[in-house]
């Protein structure tokens, strides 16, 4: 724009600087705003597709596990626990529920009214992503009971906190509701 | 580079002198395309199809690049990846879209840009490389946009891959292994798909490449011009920028209407139908024809209907023949600028090879690309055969001839003469351009004779 | 001057090549030789023409006729969805034909689809869901054959732009079904064998596909139109429409954006360039 003017007053004779500067500022801007708004497709393509967007709600039917017994699946390719709860489980969480944490939620907060004894839980460590260990009969369930993060040692409790290690939340509880007594809608 | 009166690049604050002294990137745009580069003050609107045929280069490697990152090159899954780009990816439709007509748009800007050059004898001395370099850019081009066409898979691209392929097997002996290799198997199949993409993503970036030598190349004799006189001294040019710059912005401005009429209104008119049904190796689409920009040379190709034979003695089939005629139809072009050796350049001082231009050669190519796109049947097959020897007699014969015998009209003493009329024998300009001469930016310094040659 | 001599002589001889052994051949074959006896064409069937007045969605400004889109998906499920699988298309996306998410989910739940059971793995049927796509109606290209006298119901996802003039082929050829013409069968050198059906705006002109849509009223459309033959195939052929392009219409609209912004840069830069050149291009005398 710089050498433009410069070449614009060299030629320049009498009349209208203004008038030619201003044409060149409106021409020069109406690119680069036409030059933006090309990225809006190039960004937006990046974003997940309609395909995808849509595919993004999962059911799972949770009346056949047994309490103390997890499950495993998926909701948005993310590995997702279902648990139910034991009621010494439930005890427990509950007692917790006033522990110093660095996440404080109680029990109540991370399960739905009437279902107390369903955790649903992101099978995600909050720390870098890894899956928890816990959700299989056998594993590892760290010190309190609940996951444990074999990555860099996160403990979660029964109601998925965090107790111990490196991860800063507890796993997450997506959106989810009952759709029966049996069946979760999840997403 | 090229003229004493080119301006230099003076870095102003601290930050660009450190720039210049560490990576004269600056620097070299300006020469390149900014103020330090002193451009013919006559070029015509047929001077801005180099500047578009980058900016559609451009094009096709965002949006492909883009394509890429949803498309998977795999025949059980291609077509169904290119309708998941169409229906669900977030402005895939657009990409797609655009991508595709793309291809036929740099195409359209580069046909103009080579006839612009065909007709301004642009090939000639002293700039052969830059000629020899774009005939390059052209052939990649082709081999770029064949193997692209085949990825969406569908009944053309199929049939496409196999027919062009089977090109090769007019070779004799090593004909059919040849297809087999290419293809990687015995008809187009997964392993052909996987390397056409491979290959189709790689290529452009070569294009890139030989598209920086061609600039290179053209920044050493500086521009020609439609008067094909060379540029004698500083009024006879003007910086590229803001004066080209400008101009090539409008027409940048023009291209993208006709561009977006096409992407968003008639997006399939340059296709085929046939193409949104997916690859069938066990049919043929009635009736196949490659993409209209390489109609001409598919005429060409199908022009030879007789096999070269003497005595009931086939010495070379009609096939190969084809394949031959239409290889040497583009290499033809690596000699032109030996074979014309007139010492004027435009076609507007030319009576007889404008006329041989206009009235043969442009037919021609429009009567080629008419029979290409056309069945195999009469009166077609006659006018491609006309058509095609005119083609090679044009070229081969009738330029060198011309470049003989004819008589130019008299050249203007110099670009500025040619712009104002007034300019007189021995370079200084006279009354009337003399205003506009001193107008110029940077015209304080000594206006000498260079001639470029 | 050698490569202009040998450039000379090479082009001399491809054209003594061509003319000698190609066009000379040809042209004496063309000119006297014996006449063929039918001259197969390309084009012997008839272009159709579509339906009288258009559709709604053609045009620079056209537009979805939602309820015509909603009466055409009643068609394709009613009668084509029998033999024709539509691959491409998902259930969720008729919520661009102006059904809500409830009635989508209905509309899903009325179809089956190939499912597993997730206790045994076995593979079975289930309701379809929104993220479903429409299900095949033949478990693979040779059942399809085998059911259809070995013609293949082609996917209909992508039809109408699989065909030059899509839209108004597919209506034109749902309504272009007649009687065997005798006499133009024999102009051709085509008879319809049985078993199959002459249709004039079938490249083939004899089609394998028997006449979908007999009966006016053969669908009963829940918005009352009158579902006489022309208005099923004129419904049928704007869905598959928008089965093939369902970006139709929002490409129309942002190509009018794009133009708009486009004209008024492009004027912007005529102006800045010819106050540039400005004094550059004096009168010639």
């Amino acid at each position: 724009m710089a050498s433009d003017t410069a070449a614009m007053s060299d030629t320049d004779t009498d009349e209208g600087v203004r008038r030619r500067d201003w044409i060149h500022i409106a021409a020069l801007s109406t690119a680069g705003v036409g030059a933006a708004s090309v990225l809006i497709p190039l960004v937006s393509q990046m974003a997940p597709s309609a395909d995808v967007l849509a595919a993004s709600s999962t059911e799972v039917d949770v009346g056949a596990i047994q309490p103390g017994q997890s499950i495993k699946t998926t909701f948005r390719k993310q590995p997702l626990f279902v648990k139910r709860l034991t009621p010494e489980e439930i005890a427990e969480a509950k007692a917790d529920d006033g522990a110093n944490m660095r996440d404080p939620q109680t029990l109540a907060e991370r399960t739905k009214e009437g279902n107390e004894d369903i955790l649903v839980t992101m099978g995600v460590c909050t720390h870098l992503g890894c899956v928890p260990l816990g959700a299989a009969e056998g594993e590892n369930k760290g010190e309190f009971g609940g996951y444990f993060c074999p990555c860099h040692g996160s403990h979660y409790d029964v109601a998925g906190r965090i107790r111990k290690g490196p991860a800063p939340l507890n796993l997450a509880v997506p959106e989810y509701s009952f759709k029966t007594d049996a069946v979760i809608r999840v997403g | 580079m090229s003229f004493a009166w080119a301006k230099q690049y003076e870095p102003k604050s601290a930050f660009t002198k450190w720039i210049d002294e560490k990576l004269p990137v600056p620097r070299l745009v300006y020469n390149a395309v900014g103020a330090g580069y002193p451009v013919p003050r006559n070029l015509n609107y047929m001077w801005n199809f180099g500047v578009l045929a980058g900016f559609c280069l451009m094009i096709q490697i965002i949006t492909g690049v883009v394509l890429a990152m949803h498309y998977a090159a795999n025949a059980q899954v291609a077509f169904g990846t290119v309708e998941h780009i169409m229906r669900n990816v977030n402005y895939g439709w657009m990409m797609r879209y655009a991508h595709a007509n793309g291809a036929s748009f740099f195409f359209i800007v580069v046909y103009l840009h080579i006839f612009r050059g065909l007709f301004y004898s642009s090939y000639k001395a002293p700039r052969e490389m830059i000629w020899l370099l774009g005939v390059v850019i052209f052939l990649l081009m082709m081999a770029t946009a064949f193997m692209g066409y085949v990825l969406p898979w569908g009944q053309m691209s199929f049939w496409g891959a196999q027919v062009i392929t089977g090109l090769f097997s007019a070779i004799p002996l090593v004909g059919e292994p040849l297809q087999i290799w290419l293809l990687g198997g015995f008809a187009p199949d997964n392993a052909a798909l996987n390397r056409f993409f491979s290959l189709h993503f790689l290529l452009p970036f070569v294009i890139a490449g030989v598209v920086i030598l061609h600039i290179w190349a053209l920044h050493i004799p500086g521009s020609s011009n439609p008067t094909g006189v060379e540029v004698k001294s500083e009024s006879d040019t003007v910086p590229f920028h803001p004066y080209y710059t400008s101009k090539d912005g409008f027409g940048l401005g023009v291209f993208l209407i006709a561009f977006a009429l096409f992407v968003f209104f008639l997006p399939n008119a340059l296709g085929h139908p046939d193409n949104y049904i997916e690859a069938n190796p066990l049919s043929t689409p009635a009736h196949i024809v490659p993409e209209w920009y390489f109609l001409p040379f598919y005429a060409i190709l199908r022009a030879f209907t007789g096999d070269l034979a003497l005595f009931g003695v086939t010495f070379v089939p009609a096939k190969l023949l084809g394949v031959i005629a239409m290889f040497a139809s583009i290499l033809v072009w690596f000699i032109l600028p030996w074979l014309d050796k007139s010492p004027v350049r435009s076609g507007h001082y030319r009576p007889l090879f404008r006329r041989f231009f206009w009235f043969g050669l442009i037919p021609t190519m429009i009567v080629l690309t008419i029979c290409g796109g056309a069945p195999a049947e009469e009166p077609y097959v006659i006018l491609s055969q006309v058509a095609t020897a005119y083609y090679f007699l044009h070229f081969l014969v009738i330029l060198p001839i011309v470049s003989q015998i004819e008589v130019p009209k008299p050249l203007p003493f110099s670009i500025t003469e040619a712009v104002v009329g007034g300019d007189k024998p021995g370079g200084t300009p006279g009354g009337d351009p003399q205003g506009v001469v001193k107008g110029l930016p940077g015209s304080a310094s000594d206006g000498s004779l260079q001639p470029a040659e | 001057m050698t490569i202009r001599l040998g450039g000379i002589i090479a082009g001399l001889a491809i054209t003594a090549v061509l003319v000698l052994w190609s066009l000379v051949p040809g042209f004496m074959n063309f000119a006297f030789g014996p006449a063929p006896e039918k001259q197969a064409s390309y084009a012997f069937y008839e272009h159709g023409e579509g339906p009288e007045g258009g559709f709604a969605f053609d045009g620079p400004l056209g537009t979805w006729d939602v309820a015509q889109l909603q009466r055409g998906y009643q068609v394709y499920k009613e009668v084509c969805s029998a033999c024709h699988s539509m691959k491409f298309v998902a259930f969720r996306n008729l919520q661009q034909l102006g059904y809500t998410e409830a009635e989508v989910d209905a509309e899903a739940a009325s179809w089956t689809v190939p499912g597993i059971d997730p206790n045994t793995g076995e593979t079975t049927t289930r309701p379809g869901a929104p993220t479903d796509y429409f299900p095949m109606p033949y478990a693979n290209s040779i059942a399809a054959a085998a059911a259809n006298n070995n013609a293949i119901p082609p996917d209909l996802s992508l039809m109408t732009k699989a065909r030059p003039d899509g839209s108004n082929y597919v209506y034109s050829l749902l309504t272009g079904y007649e009687e065997p013409d005798p006499e133009k069968a024999a102009k051709l050198g085509f008879e319809t064998p049985p078993g199959l059906y002459f249709n004039k705006h079938f490249p083939n002109v004899n089609i394998a596909m028997a006449p979908p849509l007999v009966l006016d009223g053969q669908v009963s459309y829940a918005d009352g139109t009158e579902a006489t033959i022309p208005q099923m195939a004129k419904d049928v052929a704007a869905f598959l429409t928008w089965t093939a392009e369902p970006s139709l219409v929002q490409r129309k609209q942002t190509g009018w954006f794009v133009l708009g912004f486009l004209l008024f840069a492009t004027a912007l830069a005529f102006l800045s360039y010819k106050q540039i050149w400005a004094g550059m291009k004096p009168k010639k005398k």
